[in-house]
């Protein structure tokens, strides 16, 4: 069958288009053009998945909305157990929900009948934990499956196949099995094929993990180009946090299948009182302060933090500032991270006025605790 | 005199060529037709079997409890009583009670039984990952089962199928009792029922050196469908001379 199909009729299938090559330009250009802000591409709402009945009932996802917009990459965190997982599959709707909404291009998935569900998936690609490649089956030829069941011609099947492959970068492996393969070059297959049918969302469910952190990097590179390229929206589920500071725009925490947490990857991490923010932050082991300091723990609170802070605050101060630890990073070209200082006790509520000039917020241990017993306060009188 | 006797109805070696030959050509006829249809009914009846069990792609409880209550009945009879007891049913479909027509009835009953568990357990050791994938990139059912499941359970199958054909080997022999003709029937009236110890270790050898030569090829077909089995014996080396010592040299290179 499709023998007289020309490349045009069947990829060009609504929803499955490549963008428009202008509105690429565009949105390149202008990467916070509310034009793009505004476009979902896949819309999940209240999206819920329960198993069994009366008491037995788990509720593994409730309620879970979120939405990611055309060129977006949204990261979707959590510990084992959280439903990431279940979350997968009900996106791509393997696994059917209970309720609520996945609506991708303006279709809403849940709706649709088994027949139509098989053609309206191919907008979305999938790329499986560890592949999930046919042994069988050389590089090309896993590659190819999605166009095999679409009944794409062998010849131009072919053609594709070495363009997904040459644009992975395995060009030269194209008859290689899967066991002559590294990890990292397995996974590249898996997203070559999931890009196979042009989808407009790329599910990446644990794409990276058992991965070392060198193959991980270029993983997240080449998924990082295609969104570029394609204007692809992407949706990564992870369990590894350090992977979410490379990739993500914005990150939803899931915990307990709901969304605990939500929000661009840089508003989170120069929040200081979000705690999936401080969860992003790299973790560290600071020194011990010296005799008569005061322990103050400094978060990244704009994005236009001066480079030179630490001198000029010292100056303001009127005394060094002792560096115990520290972590600043490059995110979406604005610096995030925290300083650990230890400051003379006497200076006092001073510091966090000095500090808030360049655009940091500080607070001590103590403070986090009369911040602790003040919230608490307050909620007892609510 | 029953030394005599004896004696006398013995073979002489030189005829025994004329007499095992034929009966051995019996023998792959009756087990070629009996795997041709075992192959044929048992592969999809193992593909409907597996994916009408719990997490199948067409799920369905109470008929799969059913099709696999049937299979465990065909299994559970000795050959000997499950021919014995299906004789009108052979006679109805066949016409006959004796000869190779009627030996090819029972045999194909059980012999599906035994290759359509063969078939459910390979595909059950297919990762589920891979059947996900298939449905992830827009498989219908009967091409995931075909590309999936049964393409990937393909060496699994041929083990099994070797399995299969010996065991069918067997049965043609205890076929043989029935008058089925083969190297069973010659075995058992020339052999046994009258006790020439030639003619009994001639079908011996026949029938080692035959279930041999069936294990050999099955397992060279195992060998050649499994990719990291084909490409590391060095029965088939393209990519080992594609790849040049600078390319295995270079980092992530195939580990051939």
């Amino acid at each position: 069958m499709g023998h007289d199909r020309s490349a045009g009729q069947v990829f060009d299938q609504p929803g499955v288009n490549p963008p428009d090559p202008e509105l690429v330009v565009i949105a390149k250009v202008f990467p916070r053009n509310p034009f793009w802000e505004h476009s979902p591409v896949i819309e999940l709402t209240n999206l819920t998945k329960a198993y069994g009945h009366g008491d037995q009932r788990t509720v593994v996802l409730d309620k879970v909305t979120f939405s990611v917009d055309a060129g977006e990459i949204l990261a979707v965190v959590g510990p084992s157990g959280a439903g990431k997982s279940t979350l997968a599959q009900c996106i791509n709707l393997l696994t059917p929900p209970t309720s609520g909404s996945v609506v991708v291009n303006g279709e809403d998935l849940t709706t649709l009948s088994a027949r139509k569900l098989r053609v309206a998936r191919r907008r979305i690609g999938t790329v499986f934990q560890s592949a999930g490649l046919l042994e069988r089956r050389t590089a090309a030829e896993n590659v190819a499956l999605p166009l095999e069941y679409l009944g794409v011609t062998a010849a131009e099947a072919r053609k594709r196949v070495a363009e997904l492959l040459d644009r992975v970068g395995l060009a030269q492996h194209a008859g290689h099995y899967p066991f002559q393969l590294s990890g990292g070059q397995r996974q590249r297959v898996g997203i070559a094929r999931a890009l196979a049918l042009r989808p407009s969302v790329l599910l990446s469910d644990e794409a990276t993990a058992g991965l070392d952190p060198t193959t991980t990097d270029s993983v997240v590179d080449l998924l990082r180009e295609l969104r570029d390229d394609l204007n692809l929206s992407i949706v990564f589920i992870t369990h590894e946090m350090d992977t979410v500071l490379k990739i993500a725009d914005s990150v939803a925490r899931l915990d307990h299948g709901s969304i605990a947490e939500s929000g661009r990857l840089v508003d989170l991490l120069t929040d200081p009182d979000s705690s999936l923010g401080s969860e992003l932050r790299p973790q560290r082991v600071d020194a011990e302060p010296a005799a008569g300091q005061q322990i103050w723990r400094v978060v990244y609170d704009a994005p236009d933090v001066p480079a030179d802070w630490v001198g000029r605050a010292s100056q303001d101060l009127g005394i060094p500032l002792s560096v115990l630890g520290a972590s600043v990073q490059l995110v979406a070209g604005v610096s995030v991270g925290g300083f650990t200082l230890g400051i003379p006790a006497q200076l006092g509520d001073r510091v966090r006025d000095v500090l808030g000039r360049y655009g940091l917020a500080a607070s001590t241990d103590e403070s986090d605790s009369l911040a602790v017993e003040l919230n608490s306060e307050l909620e007892g009188v609510a | 005199m029953t030394e005599t006797l004896l004696a006398n109805a013995k073979v002489p070696a030189n005829e025994l060529p004329g007499l095992l030959f034929p009966a051995l050509l019996d023998t792959l006829i009756m087990v070629g037709i009996v795997m041709a249809i075992v192959v044929a009914v048992g592969v999809p009846l193992g593909a409907l079997v597996h994916n009408l069990a719990p997490g199948g792609l067409f799920e369905n409880p109470a008929l799969h409890t059913t099709l696999s209550w049937i299979i465990s009945i065909g299994r559970s009879l000795p050959f000997l009583i499950l021919m014995a007891s299906i004789m009108p049913f052979t006679r109805f479909i066949t016409g006959t009670n004796i000869g190779i027509a009627a030996a090819v009835v029972p045999m194909s009953l059980a012999g599906i039984a035994f290759f359509t568990r063969i078939v459910e357990n390979s595909l059950r050791s297919v990762p589920p990952a891979v059947v996900q994938v298939a449905r992830a990139s827009g498989g219908s059912r009967l091409q995931i089962i075909r590309t999936a499941q049964l393409s990937e359970a393909v060496p699994s199958i041929i083990g099994g199928l070797t399995i299969n054909i010996i065991a069918m080997i067997e049965y043609s022999a205890i076929a043989g009792t029935i008058g089925a003709g083969g190297i069973g029937y010659v075995a058992v009236t020339y052999g046994y029922q009258r006790f020439d110890q030639g003619v009994m270790l001639a079908t011996i050898v026949i029938l080692v050196v035959t279930v041999a030569a069936v294990q050999l090829i099955g397992d060279a077909l195992v060998r050649l469908t499994t990719p990291h089995r084909r490409l590391r014996s060095g029965a088939v080396r393209p990519l080992r001379r594609r790849n040049s010592p600078v390319a295995s040299l270079a980092p992530g290179a195939a580990a051939v």
